[in-house]
């Protein structure tokens, strides 16, 4: 099982790596879609600086889900995905394996992202290390709930909307918790509440999931 | 042959269902407008108008009921959808997919309902309060479901991702709920309620459980209607459907 | 009974539109779901009849 982990996580951030320009592309698109915010809304400091956990936070939910989408498809297309499904120790190795990449090529570099978008906003410092520090425990369960909803539209025509569907609506805990946790900052109150319910949702998310990724799987291959 | 279970598993094949649901449609539409009848007749002729909302309140007795059957019937959906999947039941998957579009009806009502009351009572067309918010996102679980099991052309495939899909809801619905709560109380300060303030006289409560029990049967009725459309659909190259149809030549 | 006259009654103590917008979009709906049901269900039969109609003429 730690082999079939270690092997698809090397092989997949390889991938990424010789493909640098579409690993980037969601913290482009992430970026981008943040600035629209302001040019939406006018630049008013005072309500930028409100909106700007909602804001990130909404991007990063975006920005992963669009790209989580193609996480089974290389493998489903060579036929090595039915091969790592046989055993099931396996298919759970591998579905974890596959968030972890995911979460390495794009919710850290969002995470780095953070502090840069943060200016744009005029966040305060306290706040924009809440908005951090909710995206360190959110991004994985982003992932994971991701990666889910790519197992679940395996092959389908209209894969990439029917996976924002579905995903979107079980992100929105995460989204609540983690942009709440800012506010509550700045209102000069302590988030532990906000963090503690966010890091219990992770673990819940990183142990519940991954079986559900391996059945989701099987569900879709065979 | 055990005999209890022969009464537990003989609907689960759909002739039988089929057969069963015919005589039950009807009784169940009976059931319906009854008590509907008997809901309404309280709802607007006996409970008294309130004393800080007048007559407006009245909506209450379509908006609880139709909420209660959007909550009830995605779990029921859920159940329905995991038996079909755990024990390779294809009725069971078949009722799963006819709850779907009237478990969406009725939260789309619930929504519409709940906006409408909200505007002469809170002024606004919308009120972002825990349960309608709650009942948005219920109504982007049931779509999302819907979505899911029409984009996949093999049923087998469809009916199992849907299970998983609709379990996975499931478990969400309360961690939803409490983090839209969570959000709300924070937000708002004294959170604005639809159902809060008003205290329910007796009769106002009698009328919202028969209208209660009026959308249980009505969601019988169709649930049943369009799982029968289903097994056709599904089963056409039964023989049991062949003599269906060729006696309904007959006649 | 509480309502003095008919017309009373429907305005709803003011709040007629809301009320009566509310029961009647219920109503609109519950009642043509069980039609699209029914139309389904008689679809799927002819299409059904359809079906045993060519399989014998092929046999």
């Amino acid at each position: 099982m730690p082999e079939v982990f270690s092997s698809v996580l090397a092989r997949d951030l390889k991938l990424a790596s010789r493909r640098r320009i579409d690993a980037l592309l969601p913290l482009a698109f992430f970026i981008v879609a943040i600035s629209l915010f302001p040019l939406g809304v006018g630049p008013e400091p005072g309500m930028l600086r409100d909106m700007a956990p909602g804001v990130v936070w909404v991007c990063a939910l975006l920005a992963s889900m669009l790209s989580v989408g193609s996480l089974f498809a290389g493998d489903h297309a060579d036929g090595s995905l039915e091969q790592m499904l046989l055993a099931p120790q396996s298919a759970m190795a591998l579905a974890a394996a596959k968030c972890t990449a995911h979460w390495l090529v794009t919710g850290l570099p969002l995470i780095v992202a953070t502090p840069l978008v943060g200016l744009l906003f005029d966040m305060s410092g306290p706040a924009l290390a809440a908005l951090v520090a909710g995206l360190v425990l959110g991004t994985p369960i982003l992932s994971l709930l991701g990666a889910l909803g790519a197992a679940l539209t395996l092959g389908l025509r209209s894969g990439g909307m029917l996976l924002i569907l579905i995903v979107l609506p079980l992100a929105i805990p995460a989204l609540i918790f983690g942009a709440g946790a800012v506010g509550t900052i700045e209102a000069g109150m302590s988030a532990s509440g906000h963090f503690s319910l966010l890091g219990a949702l992770l673990i819940t998310t990183a142990i519940g999931v991954p079986p559900a990724i391996a059945a989701a799987l099987r569900i879709s291959t065979e | 042959m055990n005999l209890q279970g022969l009464r537990l598993y003989t609907f689960a094949a759909p002739s039988r269902f089929y057969w069963l649901t015919g005589w039950l449609i009807p009784l169940c539409w009976l059931v319906c407008l009854g008590f509907a009848a008997a809901g309404l007749y309280i709802g607007f002729f006996v409970a008294p108008t309130d004393a800080t909302q007048g007559d407006a309140y009245r909506i209450i007795f379509i908006h609880v009921p139709t909420a209660w059957m959007s909550m009830v019937l995605y779990l029921v959906m859920a159940f329905w959808a995991g038996i079909g999947w755990a024990f390779n039941a294809r009725m069971a998957s078949m009722l799963a997919r006819a709850i779907a579009p009237t478990g969406a009806m009725f939260t789309f009502l619930a929504l519409w309902t709940g906006a409408i009351w909200g505007k002469p009572t809170w002024g606004t067309w919308w009120v972002w309060d825990a349960r309608l918010t709650t009942e948005l996102i219920l109504l982007f679980l049931y779509l999302g479901y819907i979505a899911l099991i029409n984009a996949i052309d093999d049923q087998r495939r469809a009916d199992q991702a849907g299970a998983l899909l609709a379990l996975v809801g499931s478990v969400n619905v309360p961690i939803i709920y409490f983090s839209v709560k969570w959000w709300n109380t924070l937000h708002q300060g004294a959170s604005v309620s639809v159902t809060k303030g008003s205290s329910m006289a007796s009769t106002m409560l009698l009328a919202m459980l028969l209208m209660a029990i009026a959308c249980w049967a009505y969601a019988f009725a169709v649930v049943f209607m369009r799982a029968r459309a289903l097994t056709i659909e599904r089963e056409s190259h039964a023989g049991w459907v062949a003599e269906l149809v060729q006696r309904r030549i007959a006649r | 009974m509480i309502w003095n006259s008919a017309s009373e009654f429907f305005a709803m103590g003011g709040y007629g539109l809301y009320v009566w917008g509310s029961y009647v979009v219920c109503a609109a709906f519950m009642l043509t779901e069980p039609l699209l049901a029914r139309h389904r269900h008689r679809q799927a039969l002819r299409d059904a009849a359809a079906q045993s109609h060519d399989q014998e003429d092929q046999s």
